[in-house]
């Protein structure tokens, strides 16, 4: 395990397929991808490439067809489906384009959905929900409904839930491309502060040039494949 | 997670009302067709109830309910009377009659004789006069609802209301002179004919004369007495049919269960009612889950168990059907209550509350059922499609 001990993600030649009807629609063709402890991997690419499905994959909420995915050294696809429940619950971390807050519970509640999840008492996850909210900088607006806070207030709610249970891995999609510039740019910055750890790895997939900066490492696909990994995105 | 599904559930106002609108008028329906339902059926044997001193009603083996007169010899009276165990025996003549009214037109009504001497049989309540004034010549005692109603003289100025039958008033009973002493009140029957009381002796002059008068020997049991044992007893000396009161009630509305299309009537009502109502609370609660089904996608996605899932639809399942259930059942009581003084036939036993109460289970189950295949077949990876 020693020198498995920085890999927080490594996919061998995952293939995903979907089957539409007859048509079969490769969404990835054989990916190899080693995500470190530590960094903040960017996957960027076209519309299409494959970009949603890999990070699915490796957030183990879809099953890839053939190939493994290695997360923390645990094989996604081979674990009963009360242990991949778990370790969803316990490792990963989600930030989504459209924030997938719930609608009618407050900031507070929803950032504190992980930690109930994992079996934490109200009280005490509310408590913990609020100190991270405190972090994000809306101390303030725990009480609020998601309706109540601007874009870029409900995607640091997001960011706050996704950190609440210290997952290893957070998985985010898009996560700046609903926000003006400025904001996106907050986002980022608190993503990367906040969110980054060296026990930690983040993934965030983006169309989003102006973020490019905030990456560790940028992994370019196009068509199912990675075409290839770069330290900055004047290599791309 | 379960205050978290209540949320869910409650944070849109118009969908939770619609939900328990839903559910609210299907146990209404489930419980106010059936009341009115019971509460007719209750009327079909009301003058067996409201005549509740005898133990043994004896009558024509051939008579199929309460009103279906098939007069006796008087002689059977004697013959009864001798059974061992009687305490005593009295006749009661029941008959429709023609009365005249004032303004020269016809009414059908019930009349009812009873034992000169004893008076048995009588009224429930008096609100006039007395059941002794029976015994005065000519007296018959009438009920309230025929007094003020169809038996009531025509007004006295053009366009104003009826004036209702009074004490003093006379009617022509068969081209009989008969004169009101007392006005009762009795439970309303199947029938809605006005009931008129009087004596046996009296009713059987007023009636167009036939060999056989006697419609029903009332008995009492000594004290002591197997009932069902002086049943027996009656039937094999007499040949006659003996029920006790249930029986007799048993029969007539067995009678008009299988005889009338009543119950078929409010059997389409109810299925109807429990159809439409589980199809909008249904319709309503799959669509609620259908509209948050991202919602639950975001909570698989983030390690929560079917099984978890699974509880708390059925949790939600459980207050809409509870909060629904408790309206209707209330709306129901209150149109029961609304509808006391009425013509409107209804009784709302504990049974009913258990038959729509089940009925909204089934409901709320089926609901909750659709909802929870969905979820349970639900892809987390759904989570990340914009
Ligand atoms: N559920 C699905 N059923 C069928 N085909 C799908 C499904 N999801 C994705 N695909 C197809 O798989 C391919 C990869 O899709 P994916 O969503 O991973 O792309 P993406 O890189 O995230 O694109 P975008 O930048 O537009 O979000 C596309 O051709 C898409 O049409
Ligand atoms: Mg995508």
């Amino acid at each position: 395990m020693n020198g498995q001990s920085t890999a927080a993600v490594r996919c061998q030649n995952v293939v995903k397929t979907y089957d539409t009807g007859g048509d079969k629609v490769v969404a990835l063709g054989g990916i190899n991808l080693e995500i470190h402890m530590g960094e903040l991997m960017m996957l960027v690419g076209p519309s299409g490439c494959g970009k949603t499905t890999l990070i699915s994959v490796i957030a183990g909420i879809l099953d890839q067809d053939s190939g493994s995915c290695e997360v923390f050294g645990a094989d996604l696809l081979h674990l009963r489906s009360g242990e991949k429940l778990k370790f969803r619950a316990q490792n990963i971390g989600f930030v989504f384009q459209a924030y997938n807050l719930l609608p009618s519970l407050n900031a507070v509640e929803n950032v504190s959905i992980p930690l109930l999840i994992n079996g934490v008492k109200r009280q005490a996850a509310e408590r913990q929900a609020a100190q991270v909210l405190e972090q994000v900088g809306l101390g303030a607006r725990g009480k609020s409904l998601p309706s109540q806070l601007s874009g870029g207030q409900q995607q640091r709610v997001a960011i706050a839930r996704a950190l609440v249970h210290d997952p290893r891995l957070i998985v985010c999609d898009e996560p700046t491309s609903a926000l003006d510039h400025e904001t996106g740019h907050n986002v980022m910055e608190l993503l990367k502060q906040v969110a980054l750890h060296r026990d930690r790895a983040l993934v965030i997939v983006t169309h989003d040039s102006r973020i490019f900066g905030f990456a560790d490492r940028i992994a370019r696909m196009d068509d199912g494949h990675i075409e290839k990994v770069v330290d900055s995105a004047e290599d791309l | 997670m379960n205050h978290i599904a209540l949320k869910m559930l409650m944070g849109d106002r118009g969908k939770y009302l619609g939900i328990i609108m839903g559910l609210t008028f299907a146990s209404l329906i489930m419980t106010q067709q059936p009341a009115i339902f019971v509460g007719l059926m209750m009327r079909t044997f009301s003058f067996i109830s409201d005549l509740g001193l005898p133990d043994i009603w004896v009558m024509d083996p051939k008579v199929q309910f309460v009103d279906d007169i098939k007069p006796l010899q008087d002689t059977k009276l004697y013959r009864v009377r001798g059974v061992a165990g009687v305490e005593w025996a009295m006749p009661l003549y029941k008959g429709l009659l023609k009365a005249r009214l004032d303004d020269g037109t016809f009414q059908t009504c019930n009349v009812i004789g009873l034992d000169d001497a004893t008076l048995i049989g009588g009224p429930p309540v008096m609100l006039e006069g007395k059941l002794e004034d029976l015994r005065r010549s000519d007296g018959v005692i009438v009920d309230i609802d025929g007094a003020t109603d169809k038996l009531a003289k025509p007004p006295q100025t053009p366009g104003g209301s009826p004036v209702p039958l009074k004490i003093g008033d006379t009617l022509e009973l068969n081209d009989n002179r008969a004169i009101v002493v007392g006005i009762a009140k009795t439970t309303k029957t199947f029938q809605s004919q006005p009931v008129i009381y009087t004596t046996y002796s009296r009713a059987v002059r007023y009636a167009p004369r036939e060999r056989k008068m006697l419609s029903f020997v009332l008995v009492k049991a000594k004290p002591g007495q197997d009932i069902p044992a002086l049943v027996r007893r009656i039937r094999e000396t007499t040949g006659l049919a003996a029920y006790t009161q249930q029986e007799f009630k048993d029969l007539t509305m067995n009678y008009f269960l299988k005889n009338t299309g009543i119950p078929i009537n409010f059997g389409i009502s109810v299925t109807l009612g429990f159809v439409v109502g589980a199809a909008i609370a249904g319709q309503t609660f799959y669509n609620f889950t259908l509209e948050n089904l991202r919602q639950f996608g975001v909570l698989k996605a983030m390690g929560t168990s079917n099984w978890t899932l699974l509880r708390m639809i059925l949790l939600q399942a459980v207050l809409v059907g509870s909060v629904g259930y408790g309206l209707g059942v209330g709306l129901t009581a209150l149109f029961g209550y609304s509808m006391r003084n009425t013509i409107l036939a209804f009784k709302f036993p504990w049974q009913l509350l258990a038959f729509s109460g089940a009925g909204v289970t089934l409901i709320c189950i089926f609901a909750a059922l659709i909802s929870i295949r969905k979820v349970i077949k639900l892809e987390p990876a759904i989570v990340f499609k914009g």
